[in-house]
């Protein structure tokens, strides 16, 4: 094994301070019609060696809230403030140059669609090995043993073979295997996975998802994973974070949150998750309505438009971030899924038959025309 | 890989077909007697000279016995004798081709080592001063016949500075110091446009790479900005260059008539333009032939450089 750098990590005293403390962290992009506020005001706190699911729908601003943290919003007209440290260090105000330093290295990450986060021109065993030759110096022939060994650790059948092949000659699920292979090349403490199976095979998913988590354990990563999918997080994450509208809406332990979710967004994806013990032909329960505008997003809580429990008190007083009965666990709701009174707003919003209460109820079928047409009813 | 490669010389061989066809149609399509028009108009007219020239030519056999005879010499680099100089069509080529494809690779050099830095700064720096300033002095680059460019090179280097002279083409078996200092003017002049083709093209190409998923993964994986630039998006955004390079080459073999006008450079182009005007239909045949053949070869370059560039056509 040539200058793989694994496990020594193990061996280091290993600080007790969490790697990562998000505080406030708000990106807005600069467009004609106004401020698209993709990630407003998100705070967490991510301790070593752990791993935390961000889930939402599209749009949610959890793609964003990534890149943010990690410093990589390539586009000029983006704007990040509030606080990111990593490793103690503050991120937020560095330069693309200064992250330079930390990208591959520090934190890495595996994107979402393999077919084309690959250079096509570039055959696979230089995607590999070219950061891990500059960023630590290795020369052509054990950098060479190493991606032969990361190929073999992401089961790469004959890596040997597959170094000197182009992308396009792989299968998307193998791609992801590189991407992930790449990512960990310079072994990075930081491991992000944007929706890393959203483009591949379900038969595939599960093997690429067991591969991070075995990954993220071998190595002691922390690695934040992104998805649309609760049932991706469900098994595989110490916590989950809720994203809608740019912030987190709920975040919890991971089993706290399947036994005691407290927001209504929250219980509206877990609803929507296919069930194979569903009898056949069963509709699919969708959320009604669509993400808010984020350039105006709705007064008081975002979710209000959508949210079956919805009352007066929601639509013009923004909930805050609440501690929940288990410790880690918080929530923004006025009317927490579970409590007498989310019960009673639920009955009274079925009594005047507002239509994601109806939907949520399963008395109607859920669709965006319903809500569009009794608009006037919020 | 072997069998693209197999298709595009079968291909190769298929438009040279049809391209010398029509060249050699030209004469035979012309109204009247072809001796007729063959002999230069200064040429004496008399029987003995027309059964002469029949008989050289073998203007007395069917259409397509002569084109074949004719194709088969060519095809052994024998294009005939001029009747106005008298010196072979193919000597003249020999003599000419170096002085203009020397001309013609030089501007293409100048241009793409241009024309690649700053295309890619104008797509790294899109819409800050130093691609808006570049894309100004390439709009003007572009706007300006090469001609005059000439006249200025030539004005400010050879009148003003005296530093190089303007015309009286000096060859590379004079000394490579003295062939440079009379082909670096012309070759100057016919870059500028060149230059603003090519710059614009790697610019918009590259502005298009550097929104791809694997430009950010690159980014992502902390790699420096040049790095990325160089090895791996400039390799994605010169096929459209290459395309133009190709073509802009070919044209540039018979297209340097201005420029080597100008500069008094016996060029092929200069050949041509005296050819045309003397009415030397044998030597307009040859030089028209030879410069389709270079043409088409180029293209077929190009084709085979594409699958050097991207894998993914290879297995086409």
């Amino acid at each position: 094994m040539a200058a793989a750098p694994q496990s020594p990590r193990l061996t280091e005293q290993v600080s007790e301070d969490p790697l990562l403390v998000v505080e406030d962290l708000r990106t807005h992009f600069k467009v004609e019609a106004g401020m698209v506020k993709a990630v407003d005001g998100v705070s967490f706190t991510l301790d070593r060696g752990k791993t935390l699911g961000i889930v939402g729908e599209s749009g949610s601003g959890k793609t964003v809230l990534a890149r943010s943290i990690m410093r990589l919003n390539v586009s000029p007209n983006a704007i990040t403030t509030g606080s990111v440290r990593y490793n103690g260090e503050e991120l937020v105000g560095k330069s693309a140059k200064q992250m330079q330093k930390l990208w591959g290295v520090e934190m890495a990450m595996v994107f979402q669609d393999p077919m084309t986060s690959l250079n096509p021109l570039v055959k696979v065993g230089r995607q590999l090995t070219e950061h891990l030759r500059y960023h630590l110096g290795v020369s052509k022939k054990e950098a060479r043993l190493n991606a032969i060994e990361l190929l073999k650790s992401v089961r790469i059948p004959e890596p040997e073979n597959r170094f000197g092949v182009y992308p396009h000659e792989m299968s998307g699920g193998m791609r992801q295997r590189v991407c992930i292979a790449s990512a960990l090349a310079c072994g990075p403490k930081m491991l992000f996975a944007d929706e890393p199976t959203t483009a591949l095979d379900v038969t595939v998913q599960h093997q690429i998802l067991n591969l991070l988590q075995k990954q993220q354990e071998d190595r002691f990563m922390t690695m934040i994973l992104v998805t649309h999918d609760l049932g991706v997080v469900a098994g595989r994450t110490d916590d989950i974070a809720v994203m809608y509208a740019g912030r987190m809406v709920e975040k919890a332990p991971t089993k706290h949150l399947f036994a005691d979710m407290r927001h209504p967004y929250t219980e509206a994806l877990f609803r929507s998750i296919p069930k194979t013990s569903n009898p056949k032909h069963t509709r699919l329960s969708a959320i009604a309505g669509r993400p808010p505008d984020l350039i105006n997003p709705p007064p008081g809580c975002k979710f209000s438009p959508r949210c079956p429990y919805v009352q007066d008190r929601c639509r013009s007083e923004e909930p805050q971030p609440q501690p929940a009965a288990a410790p880690g666990h918080s929530f923004s709701c006025h009317f927490p899924v579970g409590t007498p009174e989310s019960r009673a707003a639920f009955d009274a919003n079925f009594e005047a038959g507002l239509p994601q209460t109806l939907a949520a109820a399963g008395e109607i079928v859920a669709t965006e025309e319903l809500v569009e047409t009794s608009g006037a009813v919020n | 890989m072997f069998q693209a490669v197999a298709i595009r010389i079968a291909r190769l061989v298929a438009t040279l077909f049809v391209v010398s066809l029509l060249t050699f149609m030209m004469t035979a399509l012309l109204p009247g007697d072809p001796v007729n028009a063959i002999l230069p108009p200064t040429a004496p007219r008399d029987q003995a000279t027309i059964d002469r020239v029949r008989d050289e030519l073998g203007l007395d056999d069917p259409l397509p016995i002569r084109y074949i005879n004719w194709a088969a010499d060519a095809l052994r680099g024998d294009l005939g004798k001029s009747y106005v100089t008298n010196q072979t069509i193919s000597d003249t080529i020999k003599d000419r081709v170096p002085v203009t494809a020397q001309l013609a690779f030089m501007a293409v050099f100048i241009a793409v080592i241009m024309a690649v830095p700053l295309g890619i700064l104008g797509a790294y720096r899109e819409g800050r001063w130093q691609d808006t300033s570049s894309s100004a002095a390439m709009q003007v680059m572009l706007s300006v016949p090469n001609f005059v460019t000439g006249i200025f090179l030539i004005w400010l280097f050879a009148v003003k500075l005296n530093w190089l002279p303007s015309a009286n083409w000096s060859r590379i078996s004079d000394g490579l110091v003295a062939n440079l200092k009379t082909s670096i003017l012309p070759a100057t002049a016919l870059a500028t446009t060149q230059i603003a083709i090519f710059s614009r093209l790697v610019r918009s190409d590259m502005i298009a790479t550097l929104k791809e998923n694997y430009i950010l993964s690159a980014r992502a994986k902390g790699l420096k900005d040049r790095f990325i630039l160089f090895r791996h998006a400039l390799r994605p955004s010169s096929l459209s260059l290459v395309t133009i390079i190709g073509i802009n080459f070919g044209a540039l073999l018979g297209g340097t008539v201005i420029i080597e006008t100008l500069f008094a450079i016996p060029g092929l182009g200069f050949r041509l333009i005296n050819a045309i005007s003397s009415r030397d239909f044998l030597a307009i045949q040859g030089i028209t032939v030879f410069i389709a053949f270079v043409y088409v070869l180029i293209n077929a370059l190009v084709d085979i450089l594409y699958l050097v560039i991207d894998p993914r056509i290879r297995k086409g």
